[in-house]
């Protein structure tokens, strides 16, 4: 039992070091306050490096996503909200660096769709489930030609 | 009538693949560009050949204009070059090079041997211009129109293909506009 609660800590331990070391700021850009920090970082996570494809401003090594990502590290520390600096960046590259797409006429399908399916889903699954249950409560309606037909083979196989 | 209902789920089923099938074929590289219906963002900027001569947006303004953003170390840009002097030399339209995040030196050297393509070439030394025009490599052209307005973005290198299929029809149209706005 206590070797298995050493694992145990052994593990969440590992784990703890493995999410610190997620963290892995590129540049050296010295920020003027860690709050500052903590928000440029998270924004630059949240968005796509327009060249390629599907990394974020921090993963990609590309000379656009250094550029840019030194442009949010810089607009925060100027004290520009997050609003103001997903502008800049949609304004140039487009909604395409967003991973997270605005709600918008254009991107409904996207937002509603899952949850639109599911709800169909649900509705054509209640409906077939109530049907069955309906025809199933009713029972078997045998006419009394057939019950007289049954009778009769009932009758023989038992005597 | 209740027939058809069962047929519901095979339609939802067969518009999903549709819509999914064509999404094979889009192409991911090509990014639409935001930029499309606004003006050449505003800027101050060196000219290549001469360093103590600015260039403004307020210059590239007045003709329908192809705006080339090039540099020494991008391998396609050296592809497409032979295309665009043959270009200048057709003079259809005015082209302005954007050397983008380049050298001085290497740059003009690369112009002097293989030839200049460019009526005016801007010095964007540290990409703020490309940063702008929401440039993410090299080359891309934009088409501006007569006012100053980017109507069209190309990324990629532009060759007889491009040019003829999409490129000049687009030019040709808003020349046209443009002939048409200095008539009235």
């Amino acid at each position: 039992m206590r070797t298995l609660t050493k694992i145990i800590g052994g593990l969440v331990l590992l784990l703890s070091m493995v999410t610190t070391v997620m963290a892995t700021p590129v540049d050296t850009y010295e920020f003027k306050s860690p709050e500052n920090q903590k928000r440029a970082l998270e924004l630059a996570h949240s968005l796509r490096c327009p060249q390629c494809q599907n990394q974020n401003l921090i993963d990609s090594n590309s000379p656009v996503a250094s550029d840019l990502r030194l442009e949010v590290f810089k607009m925060v520390d100027e004290g520009k909200g997050d609003d103001e600096i997903i502008e800049f960046m949609t304004s140039r590259y487009g909604e395409f660096v967003l991973y997270k797409p605005k709600m918008e006429t254009k991107t409904y399908i996207l937002w509603l769709g899952p949850v639109g399916l599911l709800l169909l889903g649900l509705i054509v699954g209640f409906i077939f489930i109530r049907k069955q249950r309906i025809t199933g409560a009713a029972g078997l309606e045998i006419s009394a030609e057939d019950q007289k037909a049954l009778d009769a083979l009932l009758k023989r196989d038992s005597k | 009538m209740k027939k058809l209902v069962l047929f519901i789920p095979l339609v939802i089923f067969l518009g999903m693949g549709v819509f999914l099938y064509k999404g094979l074929f889009l192409n991911p590289q090509k990014l639409d560009s935001a930029l499309e219906g606004k003006p050449i963002p505003a800027f101050q900027l060196e000219r290549l050949e001469t360093p103590n001569e600015m260039i403004t947006n307020e210059q590239l303004k007045g003709k329908v204009a192809l705006l080339n953003v090039w540099a020494t170390w991008c391998p396609s840009c050296k592809y497409e070059h032979p295309f665009l002097v043959m270009l200048k030399r057709q003079n259809i339209l005015p082209i302005y090079g954007i050397n983008y995040r380049d050298e001085r030196i290497p740059a003009l050297e690369e112009l002097r041997r293989q030839g200049d393509p460019y009526n005016i070439n801007i010095y964007d030394k540290d990409g703020r211009l490309g940063l702008d025009l929401g440039v993410y490599g090299a080359p891309e052209s934009f088409i501006v129109d007569h006012n100053g307005i980017i109507r069209y973005r190309y990324a990629g290198p532009i060759d007889q293909r491009v040019w003829s299929e999409t490129l000049y029809p687009m030019i040709q149209q808003l020349q046209a506009e443009a002939a048409k706005d200095g008539a009235a």
